[in-house]
């Protein structure tokens, strides 16, 4: 068999080659230290409670916004692209892919893959499963990415997908989890259908509670997908995960309440996974609105409460400390070498003199429906900085409704993201001038000069100097405070085996648990 | 008896009037309540332009009194339409879910309506004994931690030592006995919950009657004291008791999310309040319609009830 | 063996503080009311040494609690042991300090909800009782619709839309509250306006406010106070509830219910630290309604 990887790297310039260069920062063991890795084993039914899904949850891509609901598409369905473990882009659908300008992709769908269905998957499937998010007629939270696409067609067993600008990282957006590969029929793909060809083909499903699925017995991936039957369940309470995963009744759980963290270590039941990411908790400010839109009260208020104190108590020591950077430490151009902003409340008073005030009263929203915590970190913060002179009044606002009422609305509240694989996307969705989801309304010539130009830069070290750059300036002049980044936690019964190194892209080994873990 | 018979047929009626009123102030509300559907199906991720195209899809720009005209308009052809969010009939969604809910009320009432009735004539037999005030601190105790908490504290004495699960999974191969032995714990979770309502409402009611001439008479003539009780004052005492009951029974049908939550119960609560949290206005309407005629036809089964226990109320109506 | 320690300090303390108020109680009374305190059980006693308790924990808060309301100490989850003699929360703010104020802020509210509710409840619902007919019908029907939402998520509804500032908290759970108490007074008094000395107050041509004053409200009296002492503690649970969906009073605030709440996955590990705000509103529940039940053990007029 053709090493894909291998021909992969041979058909890509030299230009493109560092979008496959990414490694993570998260986990990596040291070379050399090779774990006595047990051998995958099949079998058994992995049940997994999931602290997310509702019972207004459906099948349609476009619409998938809960953990439950991208670990339910991800035990169903591939994808064109993998992220693996490492953060490295991996063939799945597509065999391998190649672009000699950064404008004209090239997908090479691979041949004698099937959908639960026994269709074979074609290149008219990708194409219709793509098209699905565009279009103006497309409902797709994914149409964003394809505001830069502008033809996507079929050529042999290929798809060629043509952009309007190069970029260098389009591959990255293609492993988006919003774009699995289903089956067409006339170019389009229907959004209540269940049928994909992963490793799990859906024996029952109730929204909002449970599914069932059984091992796929035609899967392409040999080495993917052990169990024989996997039920997701649906467990909203934190409690009540933790007595599920206690009592037996399930085999994993995630978003471990971090109060709890520490008790369930002492217990011996279960193991604790703990895996850094790039996911990051934010505080916004409208730097359209006084007194946010000057960047001197925007730094008083980033010197004027204690990172590790939130880092200690919102996520009981699961995360770190972050500086106002978007750009996590498992990103391939994190800066870490950035000056660090630590409690300093005569920095804070320094910086409210700038700005010509001598003390500050603001309203900070905030609802756990943004990140959990939000409002007991925004109770910290409000008391760090009185110190500062700095009164933060802190308004809870209902955990319902929060994201249409709340967010980019009031103009100081919580946020939350999930991180994103590459540089280019995280600023372009959010920082980049005018982006639909630059939710503190901030604009900086500069920054959005470096960015086109990053996109299409050929040299590495050039490249790395400018996310570097374009770092520096959204942590000190940006309009965003993110004071952590968090860790994706979760705890595993004593059976459940994991390989030594767990994706930190997303929760659950990047929605991938249910295909990549095992029963020791 | 005809009087009864009327009362009902009255009360009947306005018991559809009242399932319309509902229909309207559910509606109103979920209207006034800030976004829509669209919005809370793509969350965060929402665009103007994506929330314009899914707006159109699912016919929210239609002007409110037309979607509700078209709700309307089905409903009272017996078609209660379909999910907009995932496009699921309403009778498909909501079957299983009112079995569930109709089972857990009927467990918990099965174990709490006895329970409290016998502790509460009791009570009121031997007022003021030690009986009647550790029996009251206890149900008052029960009563006095939040339901969440209470069943925090059963699953940590009763399903982590094994005894009994800590959520309930009811798929379609569960028979009933795996039922009732898996929803034991939420059912006794509402009953810790309801008892202590139910038990003094009883002993008060009773209590009540007890300086009454006849009562006096009764004791009087030589009558055991517990045959006073069950003879003479229990009877003319029904009327708030059987008030109580209904309450309490209907909570157990429409107010339970919480212990739903807990114990990962697929029941109609949770149900409506994610269809509360996206909006989904036809699920919404279908399960508020459930609980309402819940309530509807338990108080007017209390008040015939009570009617019939206190002649004197008959001539009224 | 540790709870049964617990459960013979608990009865100790019981006695102690039961007499101990009720001699007090007896020295300090108007003659008048002597006689009153002297026949007073041990539970009422009990019952009333805690409420004055708390209602004087509730107005010297700022003078007890040895620390600010919100006011971050150290680390969160710290040892019971001084100066944090009930440890610190998660959020390292003094478990001590938030208690004594969540008893003046849970304490206040659950009052002023319970006695609005009430007001509005009883004198609706015996006014309807009383003149019958079409009044009767509409009210019913009125209430007999918002009761017919459920009350958790009519609440959540309405909190939603007008915000969860403690005002607008108190008018939703009151609002709530008021159409149970209307059934219940409607009903009870529905049984009372049969009665002769009705119809002969009536036909003397009392007027109505005065015949619910006088003559009905006395007599209904007994059930009403009972569901009083309950729906007093109903109002912590609502605003428990409430702060499960992610309402309820805004922090920082400390009130018991949310307190509840925001420590209660310690529970599953047999951790103690939400057993102290349930404790505290079991402890009042339980209080208030001892004396609720002297209170109708008087009004029933029973010698024994």
């Amino acid at each position: 068999m053709k090493n894909p990887m291998f021909s992969h790297e041979m058909t890509r310039r030299g230009l493109l080659k560092s979008g496959m260069a990414m490694t993570a920062a998260g986990l990596i063991l040291p070379a050399g230290m090779a774990m006595a890795q047990t051998e995958p084993k099949k079998g058994g039914v992995f049940r997994a409670g999931i602290g997310h899904g509702s019972s207004t949850d459906g099948y349609d891509p476009g619409l998938w916004d809960n953990l439950y609901a991208q670990t339910f598409a991800a035990a169903r369905h591939n994808q064109l692209i993998e992220v693996s473990a490492d953060g490295a882009l991996v063939p799945e659908i597509a065999e391998s892919w190649e672009s000699a300008d950064g404008i004209t992709w090239t997908f090479k769908i691979r041949q004698g893959v099937s959908f639960h269905s026994g269709k074979p998957v074609t290149a008219d499937d990708a194409v219709a499963s793509l098209n699905h998010h565009r279009g103006d007629a497309s409902t797709s939270a994914a149409k964003p990415f394809f505001d830069a696409v502008t033809d996507i067609k079929v050529d042999g067993q290929s798809v060629v997908v043509t952009l309007s600008a190069a970029n260098a990282d389009f591959p990255y957006l293609m492993s988006d989890y919003h774009l699995p590969v289903m089956p067409g029929a006339d170019g389009k793909i229907d959004p209540t259908s269940t049928d994909g060809c992963g490793g799990y083909v859906v024996d029952s499903y109730e929204p909002g509670v449970q599914a069932t699925l059984n091992r796929n017995p035609n899967y392409w991936k040999s080495d993917r997908a052990h169990f024989d039957q996997i039920v997701l369940l649906s467990i909203l309470d934190p409690a009540a995960r933790l007595n599920a995963l206690m009592t037996g009744e399930v085999d994993v759980i995630d978003q471990v309440d971090p109060a709890t963290i520490g008790l369930l270590e002492a217990r011996g039941v279960a193991k604790i996974l703990s895996v850094s990411g790039n996911a990051h908790y934010v505080f916004t400010m409208d730097a359209r609105a006084a007194p946010y839109n000057d960047n001197n009260v925007r730094l008083a208020l980033k010197y004027a409460f204690d990172r590790q104190e939130l880092v200690d108590k919102i996520l009981a020591g699961h995360g770190s400390v972050a500086n106002d950077n978007p750009i996590g430490p498992a990103s391939r151009y994190y800066f870490a070498e950035m000056e660090a902003k630590t409690y300093d409340p005569d920095k804070a008073k320094f910086h409210l003199k700038q700005a010509g005030m001598d003390k500050l009263e603001v309203t900070l929203s905030a609802a756990n429906a943004a990140f959990s915590g939000a409002v007991d970190a925004a109770v910290l913060m409000s008391e760090k900085a009185a110190a500062a002179g700095i009164t933060i009044t802190v308004d809870r606002v209902p955990d319902d409704g929060y994201f249409d009422n709340v967010w980019m609305k009031k103009p100081f509240c919580a946020s939350y993201w999930g991180g994103r694989a590459v540089e280019d996307q995280m600023f372009t969705i959010a920082y980049q001038t005018g982006a639909a989801w630059n939710e503190s309304f901030w604009s900086n010539a500069k920054f959005d000069t470096l960015l086109i130009a990053a996109r299409s830069e050929l040299d590495e070290a050039k490249r790395r100097e400018m996310y570097q750059e374009m770092q520096q300036i959204v942590s000190f002049e940006g309009s965003t405070i993110i004071p952590m980044y968090n860790n994706y936690v979760m705890a595993l019964a004593n059976t459940v085996a994991t390989p030594d190194k767990v994706a930190n892209n997303w929760n659950l080994d990047g929605f991938r648990a249910v295909e990549r873990w095992w029963f020791a | 008896m005809n009087d009864i018979w009327r009362m009902i047929g009255q009360r009947l009626l306005f018991g559809l009037l009242t399932l319309f009123v509902i229909s309207v102030v559910i509606f109103g509300a979920t209207e006034l309540l800030p976004g829509d559907l669209a919005r809370e199906l793509l969350g965060q991720s929402a665009t103007e332009e994506t929330l314009a195209a899914l707006r159109d899809q699912l016919g929210l720009n239609d002007p409110a009194p037309l979607r509700y005209w078209n709700w309307l308009t089905a409903a009272l052809q017996g078609d209660f339409g379909v999910s907009m969010a995932t496009k699921r009939p309403i009778a498909d969604l909501v079957g299983a879910r009112l079995g569930n809910t109709l089972f857990l009320a009927l467990y918990a009432a099965a174990l709490s309506v006895p329970i409290s009735l016998t502790l509460g004539v009791l009570a009121a037999l031997w007022r003021n004994s030690i009986f009647d005030r550790a029996s009251n601190a206890l149900a008052l105790t029960a009563i006095s931690i939040p339901e969440f908490f209470v069943a925090y504290i059963l699953v940590l004495f009763l399903a982590q030592s094994g005894l009994f699960p800590s959520m309930v999974r009811i798929t379609g191969s569960t028979t009933f006995g795996d039922q009732l032995y898996m929803s034991f714990l939420p059912a006794l979770t509402l009953t810790l919950v309801v008892t202590a309502h139910m038990m003094r409402m009883t002993r008060a009611a009773i209590i009540n009657l007890l300086a009454n001439p006849y009562i006096e008479m009764a004791r009087l003539k030589g009558m055991s004291p517990l045959r006073v009780v069950l003879r003479h004052a229990v009877p003319n005492a029904l009327a708030p008791i059987i008030n109580v009951v209904a309450l309490n029974l209907a909570y157990l049908i429409t107010g339970v999310v919480v212990v739903e939550v807990v114990f990962v119960y697929p029941g109609l609560g949770q149900l409506m309040v994610d269809a509360v949290t996206n909006r989904d206005i036809a699920v919404v309407q279908a399960i508020a319609l459930i609980f309402a005629s819940a309530y509807v036809l338990l108080n007017l089964i209390a008040d015939v009830l009570s009617t019939i226990s206190n002649p004197r109320l008959m001539h009224r109506s | 063996m540790q709870i049964l320690l617990a459960v013979i300090i608990g009865l100790a303390l019981f006695f102690a503080i039961g007499l101990a108020s009720r001699a007090t109680l007896r020295g300090l009374a108007p003659a008048h009311l002597v006689p009153t305190f002297r026949d007073m059980p041990l539970t009422a006693s009990f019952g009333l040494a805690v409420i004055l308790i708390y209602v004087v924990v509730s107005v010297l808060a700022p003078v007890l609690a040895p620390f600010g309301e919100s006011e971050v100490m150290g680390a969160q989850y710290l040892p019971w042991a001084a100066p944090y003699h009930l440890g610190t929360d998660k959020l390292g703010r003094d478990m001590l300090t938030r208690l004594i104020y969540g008893a003046r802020n849970t304490v206040g509210i659950a009052f002023a909800t319970t006695a609005l509710a009430f007001v509005v409840g009883t004198v609706l619902g015996i006014w309807a009782a009383l003149v019958g007919g079409w009044l009767d019908q509409t009210l019913s029907r009125i209430v007999d619709a918002l009761m017919a939402i459920p009350a958790l998520i009519f609440s959540l509804l309405l909190l939603t839309i007008f915000g969860t500032s403690v005002l607008s908290l108190i008018l939703v759970i009151a609002a709530v509250d008021a159409t149970r108490v209307y059934r219940l007074a409607r009903s009870v008094a529905q049984g009372i306006v049969v009665m002769d000395y009705i119809e002969a107050a009536r036909l003397r041509g009392e007027g109505m406010w005065r015949l619910i004053r006088r003559e009905i409200l006395p007599n209904a009296m007994a059930p009403l106070v009972a569901e009083f002492g309950l729906r007093f503690c109903f109002v912590f649970l609502a605003i428990s509830a409430l702060s499960f969906l992610g309402l309820g009073i805004k922090p920082p605030t400390a009130d018991w219910g949310s307190m509840v709440r925001e420590n209660a996955t310690l529970i599953t590990f047999g951790d103690v630290t939400p057993l102290l705000p349930a404790g505290a509103i079991a402890l009042l529940t339980v209080a208030v309604n001892f004396v609720v039940d002297w209170q109708l053990h008087r009004a029933s007029g029973l010698k024994e």
